[in-house]
């Protein structure tokens, strides 16, 4: 009898939903993806497995914006991120066209993780296999939100959070190293997290930040650029702890 | 007594409207802004049912943004032009939208460019057009003295006849008009033209 509880979304006789707990390991396995809220502005980085050398990059992209003020980054199954992201932006526009103004970051994040809820108590379908990280200004306060969903449906704010491959190694990084940052600040912070796990270079990440403008996509260029700082104050930081040491002695 | 009119020149296209908001023999507002902005290069008058009006115009508005998150590249003129003559026609036998429609927009490729969309869903691409009782008089107006690839001033000039036409020649003229403008900087009001202030 144990053995059904895996093929559809019931419980199990000791409270576990098997397949919303099976849905966070695809999410487990999905690329690393990072979000990092700053004062002005909010960050997601997502990695990029750069194994696909035939692939026509500019037509996988991992960030992607709802709206002008609303992004969204994920870890899990693309496929099922396709239909959520589609939904989301139907929703947007549903949201202006019915009551004359933009969603809110926590409309939307309610309204994608509702979604995620309700097939996790459908009858014949599986739960998405995806988390979401959502960011975005809140039109009328001008404040930074970042938001986290997963397939269980549930849905919390953050300053920073990380998710899909190897997230507790970033949450870790980011619970020891967070402080309120802005600008370059921010987006160094999150960089920094994915570096955590992912090889270093601009081709392995993809960065987007988003300030009260809209979202800007940073091109290879520029996030080289950025990681190229960081290694050099790595280094730096590594010589002065030496360099002490060797006074030392 | 609604009047839309507009014409494409020399890069980029005019849509003129009036701006009376009326019920039977009342005048609401004379301020009211019947010129849509659908996107950054798209100008959309309309005349018509007012309630119809809003409804459509914000539909269509709210669907060609939603293509642009699905594809993150904008609709041409043309294919927005196709797809409210297709969205007026699916409702024509059941729900008819009263709403005459005025479509100017700019693209890349091919320029400036206006579309005339009737309430039953004619469709056409034109180089100039008018709507209601006004448009006897616009496009005499426009017939005569409109010539391909005129500047922006030459244009002006030509809407500023077309409306001292219709506020001599209509007995109901409307009070105010107002003028739209879009080009490759994209598509942005250009002036009023006012008899009262509302």
């Amino acid at each position: 009898m144990a053995r059904y509880d895996r093929a559809i979304t019931v419980f199990s006789p000791d409270g576990h939903l098997f397949q919303v707990e099976y849905a966070l390991e695809a999410v487990r396995k999905g690329n690393a993806a990072v979000g990092v809220r700053g004062t002005d502005n909010i960050v997601l980085g997502v990695e990029k497995k750069s194994t696909v050398k035939l692939q026509d990059s500019r037509s996988v992209r991992k960030i992607v914006s709802l709206d002008d003020h609303i992004a969204l980054a994920c870890a899990g199954l693309k496929a099922d991120a396709r239909v959520l992201i589609n939904r989301a932006r139907i929703e947007c526009q549903s949201h202006r066209l019915t009551v004359e103004d933009p969603v809110t970051v926590e409309y939307i994040t309610r309204y994608i993780a509702g979604l995620q809820q309700k097939y996790t108590q459908s009858g014949g379908v599986r739960p998405f296999g995806l988390s979401t990280l959502i960011v975005g200004f809140d039109p009328y306060t001008g404040v930074p939100s970042l938001y986290l969903t997963d397939p269980s449906g549930t849905f919390s704010a953050w300053k920073a959070n990380a998710t899909g491959r190897n997230s507790n190694s970033m949450r870790e990084y980011l619970e020891k190293n967070y402080k309120e940052t802005s600008g370059q600040e921010t987006i160094k912070l999150a960089i920094r997290a994915l570096l955590e796990v992912v090889e270093s270079g601009g081709k392995n990440i993809e960065v987007a930040v988003m300030t009260k403008d809209g979202l800007k996509q940073l091109d290879e260029a520029e996030i080289d650029a950025i990681v190229a700082e960081i290694e050099a104050e790595k280094a730096a930081a590594e010589a002065a702890k030496k360099a002490p040491a060797a006074k030392e002695t | 007594m609604e009047c839309v009119f507009g014409m494409v020149g020399k890069g980029f296209a005019l849509v003129v409207a009036d701006s009376s908001a009326v019920n039977s023999i009342l005048v609401h507002k004379s301020n009211e802004d019947k010129i849509m902005v659908l996107d950054s290069h798209k100008l959309m008058g309309a005349s018509g049912e007012a309630g119809d009006r809003a409804q459509f115009t914000e539909y269509v508005q709210k669907n060609v943004a939603l293509y642009h998150y699905r594809n993150n590249i904008p609709l041409t003129t043309k294919a927005a032009a196709n797809f409210m003559r297709g969205e007026l026609a699916t409702a024509l036998r059941k729900n008819p939208y009263m709403v005459n429609i005025m479509l100017a927009g700019y693209d890349e490729e091919t320029g400036p460019s206006l579309y005339f969309i009737d309430y039953i869903a004619t469709l056409h691409k034109v180089e100039k057009a008018a709507f209601g009782y006004g448009s006897y008089f616009a496009l005499s107006m426009m017939d005569r003295h409109y010539h391909p690839n005129m500047t922006i001033d030459e244009a002006i000039k030509l809407a500023d006849q077309c409306i001292e036409e219709i506020r001599s020649r209509l007995v109901v003229a409307p009070q105010n008009f107002i003028i739209k403008i879009v080009d490759q900087d994209g598509a942005r009001e250009h002036s009023w033209r006012r008899t009262t202030k509302d």
